[in-house]
C-alpha cells in the first residue's frame, strides 16, 4: 500500500461499500426473518383474530352503542325509538347529548327503591349461600375423595337442570295453599293455609336456591387445601373446636368465601327472573326496572341508562373478583399444582 | 368431638334437601292426575300426553335445541381460541383487552347483555338489513356469552396442563399446527366436552338474552315455559321439567362414567 493505484477502489470508498453490502444483506436477511416470523406467528395470528374479532363485534361494540343510546334523546313512536346523536342541519353538525335519563334514575324514587331492593336481596341470598353452603362445602371437603365426588356431583347437577324449571317447582311449595303451607298445617302449626310467595323472603329463598353451587365450590376448593392438622394441633393444645373453628378454619378459609360470596353477590344484583316470579308488586329489582321500561314503556335510551348505571353496582365487586383472579392464576400458571400433569 | 359431626351432618342434610326437596317435589307432581297442582288427585302420566300434543312447546323446544347445538358448538372454537391465546402466547398486544372481553360477560346482568345485543343488531339491521330478528340474533347473541364460559373451562385446563408434552413436540420438529392437533387438543378434550356442555345448558336455559334479542315467531322454550307460568300454573310444565331433569342425569352420569373410565385407563 505504497502508494495508490487508481485502478483499485479507494479503501474509504471500498470501506463504504463495505458497509453498505452489510446493511443490504441485514436488510434481506431481517426481511427474511420477518417472513419467517410472519409464517410462523400467521397461525397465532388466526387464532387469536377469531375470539378478539367475534367479542369486539358482538360484545364490545354493543356497549359502545349502549352508551351511545343511553345519551340520545328518545323518539316515542320511532324506529328505532330514539334520535340519533349527531345530525348535519343546513351544512351544520349538531351534537345532541342528553344527560337527563341519568338525572330522571337520580330523581325518581322508583329507581332508588330498584337498587335498594336489588343490594338488599343480593346481600341477604348472599349470606344465606354462605350459611347454608359453609357446612355443607365443610362436609364435602373432609370427606373421603370417593364420598367427596359424589358429594360434589350433587351440588352441581341441580345447576345444569334449567333454573326456570327449578324456581316453578319453589312456586309450588311456596304459593298459598302450597306444599309448605299443607304440610305446616298437618303438622298443626298452623290452621290456615299460609304462603310467603310474592314476598321479600321468597325472592331470597329463591335466589339463594339458584346460586348455592356458586358458594359451595370455591368454599370446597379452598377448604380442601386447609390442613387439618392444625385443628388436630390447636385440640391437643386444649382450644374447644368452636374455638379452633373460629380461629383457625373460618380464617384460612376466607378466601373460598369472598369468592363465593362474588359469584353469589354479583349476578344476584342483576337478576330479573327470580324477583319477577316470586316477588311481589313492591320488590321491583333494578333488572325488572330495565325489563319493564324496554318491553312495556319502550324508552331505549331510558332503559340504556338503566343498564349503564347498573353496571356502576357490579364494578366494584367485578374489580375485586379480578384482582383475586389475577392473585390465583399466578401461581397457578406458573407452577402446575398437584392436580397438574397429565390425566 | 362426637357432637360436632352430628351438627355438620344435619347441617349438609339440611343444605341438600334445600337443593332437592323442590326437584323431587316437582317429579312427583308430574304423574298427579289433578289438575291442582297441590292436590294428589293418583298417579297419571297425563301430564306428560298433554305435553307431547302441545305443538307450541314441541316447536320451542325444537327451536332451543337447534340454536343450543349451533352455539355450543361454535362457542366452543372461540372459546378453546381465547383460551389457548391467554394462556399459551405470552404478552402480546391486546391481552389485557381479550381477558376483559372474557370475563366480563361472565358478571354483567344478563338483561344488559340482551339489551345491547339487540342494540347491535337493531343498528347492523338498519345499515345493512342483516340480521332479521329471530333465531339468527339468538344464536349470535348466544355464542358470545356463553364463549366466556368456554374460554374460563378450556384455560384453566390449560394452566393445569404440563407444557412439556408440547414443548418435546415443538423440540422434535412439529409444527405448530401439528402440535396443536396431536398433542393439545387430545389433553384438552375432556375440557371441550365440559365447555360444550356448559355452553349447551345456559344456552338451552337462556331467558332473558333470548327475549331480548329474539322475533317474532322465534320462541325460545324457556320463553314459551315463562310465559305460561305468568298466565298461571300448569301441570304440563312439571313434566317438561322431570323429562329435563332426567336428560340432565342421565347425560352427566354417562359423561362422568366416560371421563372417570378414561381416567382410570390413562392415569
Amino acid at each position: 500500500m505504497a502508494h495508490r493505484d487508481p485502478s483499485r477502489p479507494d479503501p474509504a470508498e471500498s470501506a463504504w461499500w463495505m458497509l453498505w453490502f452489510q446493511v443490504v444483506t441485514d436488510l434481506f436477511r431481517g426481511i427474511g426473518a420477518l417472513g419467517r416470523e410472519l409464517r410462523q406467528s400467521r397461525g397465532r395470528w388466526l387464532v387469536l383474530s377469531l375470539p378478539m374479532g367475534w367479542l369486539l363485534v358482538f360484545f364490545l361494540v354493543p356497549f359502545l352503542i349502549l352508551l351511545r343510546i343511553s345519551l340520545a334523546e328518545p323518539v316515542p313512536d320511532g324506529i328505532p325509538p330514539y334520535a340519533p346523536l349527531a345530525a348535519f342541519n343546513d351544512g351544520v353538525l349538531h351534537l345532541s347529548l342528553s344527560f337527563k335519563h341519568y338525572l330522571q334514575l337520580l330523581g325518581d324514587p322508583l329507581y332508588k327503591d330498584a337498587y335498594a331492593n336489588s343490594l338488599g336481596f343480593a346481600t341477604v341470598s348472599t349470606l344465606a349461600c354462605l350459611l347454608i353452603g359453609y357446612p355443607m362445602a365443610y362436609g364435602i371437603a373432609r370427606a373421603t375423595p370417593a364420598t367427596r365426588m359424589v358429594l360434589l356431583v350433587l351440588v352441581i347437577l341441580p345447576f345444569w337442570t334449567s333454573s326456570l324449571l327449578r324456581t316453578y317447582a319453589l312456586i309450588g311449595i311456596m304459593k298459598t295453599n302450597g306444599l309448605a303451607s299443607q304440610l305446616l298445617m298437618w303438622l298443626g302449626v298452623v290452621d290456615q293455609p299460609v304462603g310467603i310467595l310474592h314476598s321479600d323472603i321468597a325472592v331470597v329463598i329463591g335466589i339463594a336456591y339458584n346460586y348455592l353451587p356458586f358458594m359451595v365450590l370455591p368454599l370446597t376448593a379452598t377448604l380442601m387445601r386447609l390442613d387439618f392438622t392444625l385443628l388436630e394441633a390447636a385440640a391437643d393444645l386444649g382450644a374447644k373446636p368452636l374455638r379452633a373453628f373460629w380461629r383457625i378454619t373460618l380464617p384460612l378459609s376466607l378466601p373460598g368465601i369472598v369468592a363465593g360470596s362474588l359469584l353469589v353477590f354479583i349476578p344476584a344484583i342483576g337478576e330479573f327472573v327470580i324477583p319477577d316470579l316470586l316477588g311481589g308488586p313492591g320488590d321491583q329489582t333494578i333488572g325488572h326496572a330495565l325489563w319493564t321500561e324496554f318491553f312495556q314503556v319502550r324508552d331505549w335510551p331510558l332503559t340504556a341508562a338503566l343498564a349503564i348505571s347498573m353496571l356502576l353496582l357490579i364494578v366494584v365487586p367485578m374489580l375485586v373478583f379480578e384482582s383475586i383472579n389475577a392473585r390465583e392464576a399466578k401461581p397457578a400458571a406458573d407452577a402446575p399444582g398437584p392436580r397438574g400433569g397429565t390425566p | 368431638m362426637n357432637r360436632r359431626p352430628f351438627a355438620l351432618y344435619t347441617a349438609m342434610a339440611f343444605g341438600y334437601a334445600f337443593l332437592y326437596l323442590p326437584i323431587v317435589l316437582v317429579v312427583a307432581y308430574s304423574f298427579n292426575a289433578s289438575r291442582l297442582v297441590t292436590v294428589w288427585g293418583g298417579f297419571s302420566t297425563r301430564w306428560y300426553g298433554e305435553l307431547l300434543g302441545n305443538q307450541q312447546l314441541l316447536d320451542a323446544a325444537w327451536r332451543s335445541l337447534l340454536i343450543a347445538v349451533v352455539s355450543a358448538s361454535l362457542a366452543v372454537v372461540i372459546g378453546t381460541a381465547s383460551g389457548l391465546a391467554l394462556s399459551r402466547f405470552g404478552r402480546f398486544r391486546g391481552r389485557g383487552l381479550l381477558s376483559l372481553m372474557n370475563s366480563a360477560p361472565l358478571v354483567m346482568p344478563e338483561v344488559m347483555l340482551g339489551f345491547s345485543a339487540l342494540l347491535l343488531f337493531v343498528t347492523l339491521q338498519q345499515l345493512t338489513g342483516w340480521p332479521e330478528r329471530g333465531m339468527t340474533t339468538v344464536t349470535l347473541a348466544h355464542v358470545t356469552f356463553t364463549a366466556c364460559y368456554v374460554t374460563v373451562v378450556v384455560r384453566s385446563r390449560l394452566l393445569q396442563m404440563d407444557m412439556s408434552l408440547e414443548e418435546a413436540a415443538m423440540d422434535l420438529g412439529a409444527r405448530p399446527w401439528k402440535v396443536f392437533f396431536l398433542i393439545t387438543l387430545p389433553l384438552i378434550a375432556p375440557a371441550l366436552v365440559a365447555g360444550w356442555l356448559l355452553a349447551f345448558t345456559l344456552s338451552l336455559d337462556d331467558l332473558v338474552i333470548a327475549n331480548f334479542t329474539s322475533g317474532p315467531g322465534a320462541s325460545t322454550l324457556p320463553m314459551v315455559v315463562y310465559s305460561k307460568m305468568k298466565f298461571g300454573v300448569t301441570p304440563e310444565i312439571n313434566a317438561l321439567a322431570t323429562i329435563v331433569i332426567v336428560t340432565v342425569t342421565a347425560a352427566i352420569s354417562l359423561a362422568g362414567w366416560l371421563m372417570f373410565r378414561r381416567g382410570a385407563r390413562v392415569g
